[in-house]
């Protein structure tokens, strides 16, 4: 399989704190991959850095193309979507509006009608709730909306920062499988961070282990399931 | 009762002034969170360049759409040359080179067209409305209720004007979906100036024209955003109206406040607001996660 993203001796510091320190690893395309680790290891980071939201050194090639110093407008408009963390929907505006704005790159107009009712389709409360204000929705749906702003995009690589956040354990169910459908249907690429490694790794198939900046193991997600030390400190078990 | 409503019309004409004023003032502030104190000065600057083209015998319509264009892209330059470097800069930094930039349009306005008064010419027809308003009060209100509607409309329905309140509200999540925050802000500036010089083109014929003209009527506009509340454009327009109506009918029916002291009228206004319901009557208050 092809590799959709390389990243090369990654660092990204925020002011003289350094988070990240040079880390390698590699998305499969179409695969999903999910990044774990504890609170502060730089797995936020790590998604901000590909989208050059931080100060960054070091390589990240994606398809390609070194993105590393590109603005982060730019490399939206190279085909990554970021679901950040927090959602970060725009909350004045209507559900539908959102939408909008997540094709706003892009010049389709056919095609975008067309992927908005694609998006609909994988999340119907969105259709419901089209014309609400974003800020009153739900936990749940304000994380379909930033999911489906995402997709609105056509994203090939898609980062998702926590989507499971707050959510109640059935909504979160409910929105994996429909991230698995997102991955298998229309074949984009996920690089995943979550704090539930258990939920994390039962999507991805690639799997890195984040410790304090470093990545300190990293395999198929059945190998990382089975490792003693993950077991223990982050699946509890 | 005529006195009433002549009152009230005119405080309608003289708050559809404030109104484009307040909303020029409100749309920078969404965009860098700062009061842009030059915006007074940007339009009287304005004001000057379509009096230079009108004296050179250009027509008043070409004269005044030229400006605007030329403001619009002016206000452009100014973000992209002086503000776009201070992106990060504290407060301060700010409020000093909004102050740099006031003197200097004031100063240099001095200069080029020297300090004395001249007068302006009007695009309406002279006499009066039903002998309550002169025309050009009406003309100068429906000419800046065209343009506040078509603001709206831009804001509301076009994926440019959501852009840019995408952009003005979440930077971050803007740029992640590919909206270039930076041109946004900068777009925004080029509104803001090319409203403002409507608004001193359409006052200019009323107060004159000379390098502090902006001066007062500005101030009626913080108050105008004031009232209205510093986050909604909205409510700054309806600000607009309400200080124009509010100023007249003071300086006709208080006599102590009488036409000298209708300027204190909007700075107690200003305070009022501030002391009771600081987030004025349409805006909304601002939650800050600590």
């Amino acid at each position: 399989m092809s590799q959709i993203l390389e990243v090369t001796n990654l660092e990204a510091s925020y002011g003289q704190t350094k988070v990240l320190n040079g880390l390698d690893f590699s998305l499969e395309e179409g695969g999903v991959t999910t990044i774990l680790g504890a609170n502060g290891a730089g797995k936020t980071t790590t998604l901000r850095a590909i989208s050059g939201m931080v100060t960054t050194k070091g390589q990240i090639n994606f398809s390609g193309k070194d993105i590393a110093q590109l603005k982060t407008a730019d490399i939206t408009r190279e085909g990554i979507a970021h679901v950040p963390e927090g959602r970060g929907t725009f909350v004045r505006m209507s559900a539908h509006e959102n939408l909008l704005m997540g094709a706003y790159s892009r010049n389709d107009k056919s095609e975008i009608a067309h992927d908005l009712e694609r998006v609909y389709t994988y999340f119907p409360v969105l259709k419901e709730r089209r014309t609400q204000q974003a800020g009153t929705l739900s936990g749940g749906e304000a994380q379909m909306l930033a999911v489906g702003r995402a997709l609105m995009l056509r994203p090939r690589l898609l980062l998702l920062d926590e989507p499971s956040f707050g959510l109640a354990p059935l909504i979160v169910q409910e929105l994996f499988e429909i991230l698995k459908r997102i991955n298998v249907e229309d074949g984009v690429s996920m690089l995943l961070v979550e704090q539930n490694a258990a939920l994390a790794l039962e999507l991805a198939d690639q799997a890195y282990l984040l410790e304090t900046g470093s990545i300190v193991l990293s395999g198929s997600s059945e190998s990382i399931l089975e490792n003693e030390t993950v077991r223990r400190s982050y699946l509890g078990y | 009762m005529d006195l009433f409503l002549q009152q009230i019309l005119t405080g309608l004409a003289n708050g559809a002034i404030y109104a484009c004023l307040a909303l020029a003032v409100v749309m920078i502030y969404q965009a860098i969170d700062h009061f842009n104190f030059a915006q007074g000065e940007m339009a009287m600057f304005s004001t000057y360049i379509c009096w230079s083209m009108i004296a050179v015998g250009i027509p008043y319509w070409v004269a005044f759409f030229l400006t605007i264009v030329i403001s619009f892209l002016a206000g452009i330059a100014i973000e992209r040359i002086i503000f776009k470097p201070l992106h990060n800069a504290p407060v301060l930094s700010h409020i000093v080179v909004f102050i740099g930039l006031l003197a200097i349009f004031n100063s240099a306005a001095g200069a080029i067209w020297d300090h004395t008064i001249k007068t302006f010419p009007s695009p309406f027809p002279e006499g009066s409305f039903q002998g309550l308003i002169g025309m050009h009060e009406v003309g100068m209100f429906f000419i800046t209720l065209i343009l506040l509607a078509a603001i709206f409309c831009f804001f509301r329905f076009t994926r440019i004007g959501l852009a840019m309140q995408a952009a003005a509200a979440n930077p971050a999540s803007a740029a992640l979906v590919g909206i270039r925050v930076g041109w946004m802000l900068a777009l925004g500036w080029g509104l803001a100036a090319a409203i403002g010089a409507v608004a001193g083109m359409m006052i200019a014929p009323i107060v004159f024209l000379d390098p502090n003209m902006m001066l007062g009527i500005l101030l009626y506009g913080f108050a105008a955003a004031i009232v209205g509340g510093i986050t909604s454009p909205g409510g700054a327009v309806a600000g607009g109206f309400l200080v124009g109506i509010i100023e007249n009918l003071a300086g006709t029916y208080i006599p102590a406040i009488g036409s000298e002291l209708k300027l204190t009228v909007a700075l107690v206004l200003i305070v009022t607001v501030l002391l009771f319901k600081p987030n004025g009557l349409f805006g909304k208050s601002i939650v800050t996660r600590v």
